[in-house]
């Protein structure tokens, strides 16, 4: 995994996610799933694409429980796109990554 | 002949797709596969691979599409991320569009984009994600101690349940007939499981719930009998349709869409081909696939090689 796509955990989510001056895209995923584990080159290719723009955050929802279940999600990979703290999009399944970059492009 | 950006073009980067680009790699055609996702297909969604030989402890969806991606790397297949949206199949050289301001120019075309989980068209869309699901090995977790409904009565609908069975409190199987199409080693499986429970003869006619999946509404086909299932989930394997949307009304295709191919994988029009679940198949397995992509390769190389001389 890219080193600079940030593994966090529960209790960094408000310091690193609500409280991030530029928008995030949290990748909600976990080790026995397929199809999380298929796009996340795609999500190490976006990193780089908006390095700096756009900040990119894991959460592995088998040990972190908390914040997958404030947000409802019961299927992964789920992508959760937050601006100034709020959700704005969220997407769940397999996504072309052309549709990701439009997401990213309408939040930037 | 007039010069083309490629001797082939590869449409889908599933078993089918990875299969043609090993072959078409190894026979050194200048050749590219689109793939709109992430490779690897419908098998990295699937818990267990038990059918495919060469594993005989059987091996994971994802591991075996992972393997098959990195032999076609290692041979030097390009594989880029592309979403094709249109072919033009009306002269020797192929276009195929790439949304509205890319295209490529190819001599042949194989297209083994695959197929994708039917859905109910009963209004579960709005549970999407939200207990309507289609992958158990991505969702079942969220499902532990809890009840969930499963709809189909095939090898995906009966191996998924019993996955399922893991995690779960409770599974209903809901199947229209009064008998299971899957595979017997399966079937022995899933009636020796007491926590999975038939619903014979039936079919969902909806579900409802405030936030998520609360209730699951079934009828018995035969005696016209509605009953409602408490349940948090509903995981829908009826079946797959054919990632066709970007082909267009040249190739001929079955009622369902799927493309018609003959015994070498040749479609109604010279130098395209398809393979795999998109095409119409007796039998949709990766063992299949990975044959007819062996063989559309072979019929690829005899096409450019006559086209050229």
């Amino acid at each position: 995994m890219s080193e600079n796509i940030i593994e966090i955990e529960d209790d960094a989510f408000e310091q690193e996610v609500l409280k991030s001056t530029i928008p995030v895209l949290v990748d909600f995923w976990a080790p026995w799933c397929g199809p999380c584990r298929a796009i996340a080159p795609t999500i190490e290719e976006l990193q780089k694409t908006y390095d700096g723009k756009m900040k990119f955050v894991k959460v592995n929802v088998d040990e972190n429980p908390i914040s997958p279940s404030k947000y409802g999600i019961q299927a992964i990979p789920t992508l959760i796109f937050f601006k100034d703290g709020e959700v704005s999009e969220q997407i769940t399944g397999m996504v072309a990554k052309a549709k990701l970059e439009d997401t990213i492009n309408t939040l930037l | 002949m007039p010069q083309s950006d490629y001797d082939l073009v590869i449409i889908g980067g599933g078993p089918a797709g990875l299969t043609a680009g090993i072959y078409a790699a190894r026979a050194r055609l200048n050749v590219v596969l689109y793939e709109k996702a992430a490779p690897g297909g419908q098998v990295i969604i699937s818990d267990w691979i038990e059918n495919y030989p060469g594993f005989p402890d059987g091996i994971s969806g994802y591991d075996l599409g992972e393997k098959m991606l990195n032999h076609a790397k290692n041979l030097g297949l390009t594989i880029e991320t592309e979403d094709v949206t249109g072919l033009d199949l009306t002269g020797d050289i192929k276009v195929i569009h790439l949304g509205p301001e890319k295209s490529v120019t190819t001599k042949a075309i194989i297209i083994a984009s695959g197929a994708s989980p039917k859905t109910l068209n009963v209004g579960e869309d709005k549970f999407r994600g939200k207990g309507v699901s289609f992958c158990a090995t991505c969702d079942g977790p969220f499902f532990r101690d809890k009840t969930v409904v499963a709809v189909g009565g095939g090898d995906t609908a009966v191996q998924e349940s019993l996955f399922l069975t893991r995690f779960v409190k409770k599974l209903y199987l809901v199947h229209r007939r009064d008998e299971l199409r899957a595979t017997k080693i399966l079937q022995e499986r899933a009636f020796k499981n007491d926590k999975i429970e038939f619903v014979w003869d039936s079919v969902v006619t909806g579900m409802d719930g405030l936030f998520a999946v609360e209730n699951v509404n079934v009828k018995n086909v035969k005696t016209e009998e509605e009953s409602s299932i408490k349940a948090n989930g509903c995981f829908i394997w009826i079946g797959i349709t054919p990632n066709t949307d970007f082909v267009g009304d040249d190739l001929n295709r079955d009622e369902w869409g799927f493309i018609f191919t003959n015994d070498r994988m040749e479609t109604s029009i010279p130098g395209v081909f398809a393979a795999g679940d998109v095409r119409t198949t007796p039998l949709k397995q990766i063992a299949t696939a990975v044959g007819d992509a062996a063989i559309a390769v072979m019929g690829v190389e005899h096409y450019i090689e006559n086209i050229n001389s």
